[in-house]
This record gives C-alpha cells, structure tokens and sequence, in this order.
C-alpha cells in the first residue's frame, strides 16, 4: 500500500498526517450563490476524484513554508505546522498582541500561484471579499475569523483555533461503527449550522466542502463547520490542475450549479461514509446507492438510510427543501431521542402474502423435492411416494401415476411423447408422456437423484454408482458409460458438442458425444448443482460455496464469486445475468459474464432450490418454505407465498403460472 | 492484428504505449492461438506519463503471459488455479502497486484484452475503449471511469455536454492512484465477421463511431486499418497521442481444439 502522504492527488486542504490533535478551521471561503466568486467554471469545481488526464503535477505546496517563530504582520508568531494541503498550509501561531495570557489561533496561508498579473490581482480582491463575509458570520459552530491580510503571492486568514479531533481522524482511529443515535446528534447539529449559512441576507452562502475532515468535534463534543475551502479561490482554472480527491460533491456542483441543497447532498455522503466507514474518495462518483448502509452497518435504521439517501438523491428536488427539513426528519427518528435504534429489517413493503391465490394445489403422499416439469398441458413431477404424477397444468385435475420402487427425486423430462425420470430405486424410467404406460427401463447399480437431460437423441444421466450414463432415448440401451470419482446427483447440461456434469467428489466432466473427456474441473467440494450452458460459459455451483462460470471449451475458470455457505442450487441465466440460491440464505444475481454482484435477496433459510425466471422476476424456493417472486433487475420482493414446509423443488414457469413442490407433499400452482 | 500509435499533431512525446503478443503452442498439446492486447494511455508531466504507461504495460503482460503459459495447455483445471478474471485483475493491480511507487505524479490508463480463440477477455480502467466492430457499426465494450461519463449515467449530463465539458478528461479511475484498485472485466466472443478495437482516446474523441467502422471494415488489413484510423484522427486534429490495435479471430474450429486427448 502507498503511502498516502506521498501521493501527489492528496486533496487540497487535506492535512496530511502530522499533528491532528489540534485542528483548526484554516480557512473560510463561502461559495455565495450567484456571485461569480470564482470566475473560471473549472475553478468554481471542487476537485474531483483521481487524477485528472494529461495533468501535470502541481506545484509543491509549501515551498518556503514559514520557520517556527517566524512573527507575521508583527502580531502572529508561528509555534508549528498543523496541517498543510495541495494549496495550503495551517500553522498554530500566537497572538503577540495579547503579551499577558497565551492566545493561540490557527493561521492559514494561501499560495497564489496564478502568473498572470491581473488574475493574481483579481484573485486577490475575491479572497479579500470573501474573508470579509465570513468575518461576519455569528454562529456557535462556526469558528471565528479574527483577521486576514496578504504578503506578496501570499494570502492568510487568521481564525479561532479549535482544540479537537476532525471526524475523518476520528473515524479511523475508531474500531467498529460510531453508534447511530450519536451520528443522527451529530447530523442534527449540521443541519443547524447549515440552516444559518443558507439563510443569510442577501444570499445564502453555501459551504460547498462538507466532509468528514472539515468537521471538527470540539473539546466540548459540539460539532464545528471548518475550512470553508477559501484556498479554491487560487485554484487556476487551467485543465489538468484538478487533482484530489472529492466524492462528497453533488453531480450539479459539475455543471456549475452550488446551491443550498448541494450541501445537503454532501452532508448525506457525509453521513453515509461515517456510517459504512466506506470512503466514497476511493468509489466511483456518485454511488452511495449501489452501497446500502445496512449491507455494511446492520444497525443502522431503516429510517435513517431513507433520510440519508433522500438527501443523495441525484435530483435537486428530490432532496430536502432545506437543511431545517432534513433536521425534522432526523428528529423524528428512534435514534434521536436516545431510544435503542431499531435494526435494519427487511420489510416486503405492500406485499400481502395471504393476497396471493393459489390456482391449485395437489397433496401427493410424501415429499415433493423433485421440480416439477410441464409439456404440452400436463405437469409431471416426482414424489418420496415413489410415484411419478401426471397433472393436468392448468387444473391440477389428476391424470395419472406411476409408482416405481422407490422415491423419487430426479426431474422429470419430457422429449419425443416419452417422459424420463430416475427413481432412488436405481433405475431410468422412459413412459409414454400422455398414458403413463412404461416404455423401458435403464437398471444402474445405485441410487438415481440426477435429474435426465435429453439431447442428440440419447438421456444423459447420473447415478450414485459414479457413473453418468448415455442411454439411447428410444431403445433404453446404453451408449456409453463414463466412470466419475464420486456419485452424480448433478445433472447433465449439454453444450454444442459435449455433456457436462458435475459429481459428489468436485469434479466437473466435460465429455464429448461419443463419451470420451475433453477436459475436467475440480472444485473444493462437492459439484450437486447442474451445470448451465451459455454463451461460451459453463455457469454451476459447488458446495465449496462459489459460483464459478469455466470456459466451455477449455475448463478454466473464467470468474467465480464466493457465497457464504454452500451452493447446491443451479444457476439461472437469462438477460446477461447469473440467479442462484445458497445455503447462506440468500438469492445472487451475479453479472453473467464478469462476477461481479448485482443484487442478493436473503430469505429466511437455505436456498437449494433453483431460481426460474420468467418476464422479468425471479422465482425460487426456500427452505424457510416461502417460495419468493423477486424483480430480476433489482431483487426486490414481489411476494413471497407460504407452504407448509421446506421449498427445494424448483419452480418452473409456464402459462403464467409458477409450479412447485413443497416437503408439506403439495404441489402448488401460483399465479405470476 | 495490427497495431498502429502516433504522437498526433499538437503534443510534443507520446505517452502512450502499445503492447502485443501472440501466443501458440503446437504438439501433442495444443493451445488455442492466444493473442495478449495492452494499450495504455499515461497521464503526468516530465515524462511521468510515457514512463507510467510503459511500465503498466511491461508488468501486466508479464504477469498475465506467466499465468497463461501455466494455465493453457492443460485439460485439467481446479479451483486452485485463479480464475481469468482475478489473473487480469492481479495484472493491473501490480502495475497499479509499480507505478505508484516508481513513478510519482504519472498515472495511465489500462486497457487489455486476452484473446483465446474467438473469445475475449477484457479488463479495463480509465477511459481507453474497447469496441466490437463489424458492419453494421461499433459497439462498445468498455466503460469510461470519467467522471462526465458518469454524470450521463445518471442523467445529469447529456452525451454532447460531456462531449465539451471542460473536465472531459477528469478519471475517476486510473492507474497509479493510491489504494486497491477496483478493475472492470469483460468477457465476450468476437463473431466471425467481427474485430476487436482498442484505442486511446486520441482515436475516439477525433473520429465518430461510424467513421471507425467505415474505415476497419473497408480496408484491406488490419495494419492498414489501424494506419488508416491514425490518419483520420490527425485529419481530425490529432489532439492527442492516437493509438489503435485491431485484433480478428483466427477462425478456429471448434471441432479442431475438441479433440480428444488418446
């Protein structure tokens, strides 16, 4: 890691490291509205984050920075460095002209490095105007200007010095999070401070520069507003020279807009950051919303992340009207008036569970772990009753069964007016689809839980005697047999021109059609999941708790996200995104072709069920035994349904109508 | 492939670095034929910024060329071995770590495609582009870390104001800043008839989308492409430096790289 006091981008204004325990407010520059203050419209931008292109780096602040006792305009002797920035250095200094006692103040000097004779001289006159207006500023949290003056190509502003701790050093010297009601007091007192600055006459001065660093807490615990960034006003507007870094800033702030409510914009990242202790310096502009401040800091209120994203909102009229609304709101919250903060909970707003009709429901004998597979009007499922049930799709009305030897929980597939199907009694079932009528039998030596995949003719299948077998659809012979290292309860996926399939040891086998190995994989764990085929990915779960997505043709991995908890559950894909449950309880929607998290829903138990989707929502169930319908694009709950016991089926969707099994025996059929 | 890179017309130096390797292996083992793709546009005054983009260049394809000599001729893979993703991603992390030390007040952009048969692998920051260019036009791949393209994101900003924004050229994202550096990846197949482009923005801040697939796919090779694309950007005013790298597949079957092992 570099070391951060070496790095050319360090923000202006940032001090860099040295003596913290005193900061003090090193400046004052109000950005008035509608003044002009600072001509350039690249100048009237804070710096934004990273480095700016083809930027040469700027001049080394501080060149000739001041000797200790060294006595300006005869009156303030330099003791020492406080902090220094890109433009800037704060010195403690004493005030000579009070011999009796020791009256320290913070001196800040300011390099004006514009060469341009008329731009130094008009940078000049708006420091000089704007210290003036801050030297008339009255409030508790404002720290008081006692004089300013220039020397040459320097500028200085001499202030109140503020024993304490700003709230950026506060917050990494603090292991864990600060408490909320202590962050929801500190807010309140902003948004006072900030309601006298935006209601001064005749304009409303806007700080512009809220962060955590310019907040210091005092000796007393009050929060003072410091560094009014008046350095900005020496800022060149010349390209290249906006290094630092900001992502406090409202996006309005980039197209020349400073308003009252750009402070409230920042003092909710403000906010944010204390709470998440992420530093949006180091994330992209703008993205407190992709950070939800429960996901890092569960105790953190659901109402007060509302509060806090209403003031980010990216829209000016979205956000409070004023800081003394946003102060009300604040108010209004648990947290404020001391009481114990509620934890953020999940609440499925608007959605009535008991709402939902059941279209139909079906009670087999036993559990329904299998997923139930729907052809041509008729639903098939399996059940531990070892029957295989055929179901009218649309009434639930029964049609017929077939009772094998033992219970069943492989899928069913139908392909060619033959339904397939494994039963735990060892065997391959292949009957006519429409009478139930047996068409043959394939006998392994162990039990079946893979589910059959049919393709080029032939069902693919695994058995726990550690074999996947190619069966001839039609004839029920053996193709061919390929011997794997554990048992195979995954099933098959097909590509172009191979069979992938996963066994109980971790191995992935990638097999061509004539059952000779293209390549293998192997997990930590066990491979349960079924492997998916898309777009040149092999997308599957493993109980070593990733998702991995390999290279169809090769076998390596191309990216793979870490769960929390074992991933039995088989991948969705659909829109360029991966859905698949783990047993940590929750539902992924992972970028499909690079890894990266687009949502989690957390259910209330082990997700093994695998995720359908179907015209834009996600159906899963869980162990909890809730089946969920969730939004794909943004895995917010749209129902969630209650059956009387585990869902591990999977549910498929058809007609508009969500089928799915349930260990309470029930099939269910549920409206989209 | 082809490559091409230029000063352009009104910069003194280049700070711009093109790196491009093409990888096969024949014999019992055989490898899909491998290209390795880099091109980075540096940022920084006194020579910071060519400084930066060679040395971000030099040490990603050293990395990624180490993994993939390991990782490629094997049928037998684990979840031991990183996955394309964290090997890009560790790539532009070391050249993040080297520039940062070395070179002090440089930055660069990164841009990297790993090509194995006709599928690509891109990792990316800051705003150099990754196109997928065919007939019937360009698409982009990639994304800009910069701010305006992040102000269009959201709606605050109009394609044609970033375009003139006076801080179009602000990264939010780049190498040689402090701290982790969070990588963008991609992944997809380059279509038969399609090519891969990557470019500085020199390229396409000059030339319009529609002229670039104009231009790649009316000339006769790729090299001549990629001199053609220079040529149009310094017609255009040649801002900045230009660098441009075309890549086609190889037109590989698949049956070919199937076949079994015995």
């Amino acid at each position: 890691m570099p070391n951060p006091d070496k790095d050319p981008k360090e923000g202006e204004g940032r001090p860099s490291g040295e003596d913290l325990s005193t900061r003090v407010m090193p400046g004052l520059a109000a950005r008035r509205m509608g003044t002009g203050l600072t001509a350039p419209p690249t100048a009237a931008v804070p710096p934004p984050t990273g480095p700016a292109r083809q930027a040469p780096a700027p001049p080394a602040p501080g060149s000739g920075r001041l000797a200790e006792g060294t006595v300006l305009q005869d009156r303030y002797r330099i003791l020492g460095v406080l902090g220094s920035g890109g433009m800037s250095t704060v010195y403690k200094a004493q005030d000579l002209r009070f011999p009796k006692v020791q009256r320290f103040c913070a001196v800040k000097e300011m390099l004006n490095t514009a060469t341009d004779p008329r731009v130094r001289a008009v940078m000049m006159q708006n420091f000089e105007r704007e210290a003036s207006i801050l030297a008339t500023l009255q409030h508790p949290a404002i720290p008081q200007v006692y004089d300013y003056f220039t020397e040459g190509d320097r500028a200085y502003l001499v202030t109140e010095l503020i024993p304490g701790k700003d709230l950026e050093t506060l917050l990494n010297e603090t292991e864990g999070f600060f408490p909320e009601p202590q962050v929801v007091q500190w807010a309140i007192q902003i948004c006072d401070v900030l309601t006298y600055l935006h209601t001064r006459r005749p304009q409303p001065i806007v700080f512009r520069d809220m962060k955590p660093s310019n907040l210091m807490l005092d000796d007393q615990g009050r929060i003072r507003l410091v560094d009014f960034g008046i350095a900005k006003v020496f800022q060149s507007g010349e390209k290249g020279t906006m290094i630092g870094t900001e992502g406090y800033s409202p996006p309005e702030q980039y197209r020349g807009v400073a308003e009252p409510r750009g402070d409230i914009y920042a003092l909710g990242a403000t906010l944010h950051h204390l709470l998440t202790k992420q530093d949006p310096r180091l994330e992209p502009p703008f993205t407190f919303h992709k950070r939800p401040i429960h996901q890092y800091n569960p105790a953190v209120s659901a109402e007060l992340q509302e509060i806090i994203y209403r003031a980010l909102e990216y829209d000016i009229q979205k956000r409070f009207g004023s800081a003394e609304e946003m102060k009300r709101a604040l108010l209004s919250l648990k947290s404020a008036r001391g009481l114990v903060s509620t934890a953020y909970m999940p609440t499925p707003e608007g959605v009535h569970p008991d709402a939902l009709k059941v279209i139909w429901q079906f009670a087999c004998e036993d559990e329904v772990r299998s997923s139930p597979c729907i052809h041509e009007g008729i639903l098939y499922v399996g059940a531990y009753d070892n029957n295989l049930y055929a179901l009218d799709a649309e009434t639930g009305k029964f049609l017929w069964k077939y009772a094998t030897e033992g219970g069943i929980a492989s899928s069913p597939a139908v392909a060619d007016g033959r339904v397939f199907f494994g039963s735990t009694d060892g065997s391959l079932y292949a009957l006519n689809a429409e009478t139930g009528r047996l068409m043959w039998t394939y006998p392994t030596k162990a039990r079946i839980y893979s589910s059959p995949r049919v393709q080029f003719g032939h069902v693919f299948i695994g058995s726990d005697d550690h074999h996947l077998y190619a069966v001839n659809a039609t004839s029920g012979r053996m193709a061919w047999k390929v011997e794997t290292e554990g048992a195979v309860r995954s099933t098959p996926a097909t590509g172009p021109d191979a069979i992938y399939v996963g066994d109980e040891e971790g191995v992935l086998h990638a097999v061509g059609v004539n059952g000779r190995l293209i390549w293998r994989f192997r997990a930590r764990r066990a491979i349960t999941s079924s492997p998916v085929v898309s777009q040149d990915l092999l997308y599957v779960g493993s109980q070593d708790w990733f998702v991995y997505a390999l290279d169809l043709r090769a076998g390596w991995v191309v990216w793979r996200y870490r769960t929390d908890g074992p991933v039995v559950s088989t991948p969705a894909v659909a829109e360029g995104t991966v859905f698949i449950g783990s047993a940590d309880g929750h539902v992924y929607a992972l970028d499909a072709t690079n890894g990266y998290l687009v949502w989690r829903y957390r259910t209330g138990g082990q997700v093994t069920s695998s995720p359908a989707v179907y015209q834009g929502a996600v159906y899963v169930g869980s162990v909890d035994g809730y089946v969920y319908s969730l939004d794909a694009r943004t895995g917010q709950l749209r129902w969630r349904f209650q059956t009387g016991g585990p869902v591990v089926s999977s549910p498929r969707v058809a007609n508009d109508i969500v089928y799915v099994g349930s260990l309470d025996h029930n099939v269910y059929a549920l409206p989209i | 492939m082809g490559w091409a890179t230029d000063v352009g017309r009104q910069r003194s130096h280049n700070e711009d670095t093109v790196l491009v390797v093409e990888l096969e292996q024949a014999g019992y083992h055989r490898t899909l034929p491998t290209g390795l793709l880099i091109l980075a546009d540096g940022m920084g005054g006194h020579l910071a910024g060519e400084v930066a983009s060679a040395l971000a260049a030099r040490t990603a394809a050293q990395y990624i060329l180490q993994a993939c000599l390991t990782l490629l001729p094997t049928r037998e893979h684990s979840a031991d071995e990183p996955s394309l993703k964290e090997v890009l991603t560790e790539a532009f992390r070391r050249a993040n770590e080297r520039v940062t030390e070395r070179v002090p007040g440089g930055g660069t952009t990164l841009l990297c495609a790993l090509i194995l048969g006709n599928q690509a692998y891109i990792a990316n920051v800051g705003d150099s582009r990754a196109y997928l260019v065919s007939s019937t036009g360009c698409s982009q791949i990639t994304r800009d870390h910069s701010l305006v393209d992040m102000m269009v994101e959201l709606g605050q900003m109009t394609a044609e104001e970033a375009a003139h924004h006076p801080q179009r050229n602000v990264l939010y994202r780049a190498v040689g800043q402090k701290g982790l550096l969070e990588v963008d990846t991609f992944f997809c197949r380059i279509p038969p008839e399609g090519v891969l482009l990557l470019c500085s923005d020199g390229l396409w801040e000059m030339v319009s989308e529609e002229e670039i697939a104009r231009v790649v796919t009316t000339s006769s090779s790729l090299q001549e492409a990629c001199e053609a694309l220079v040529e149009k950007a310094n017609q255009a005013g040649g801002k900045d430096n230009i660098s441009v790298i075309l890549a086609a597949t190889p037109g590989v079957a698949d049956s070919e790289f199937h076949r079994p092992e015995r």
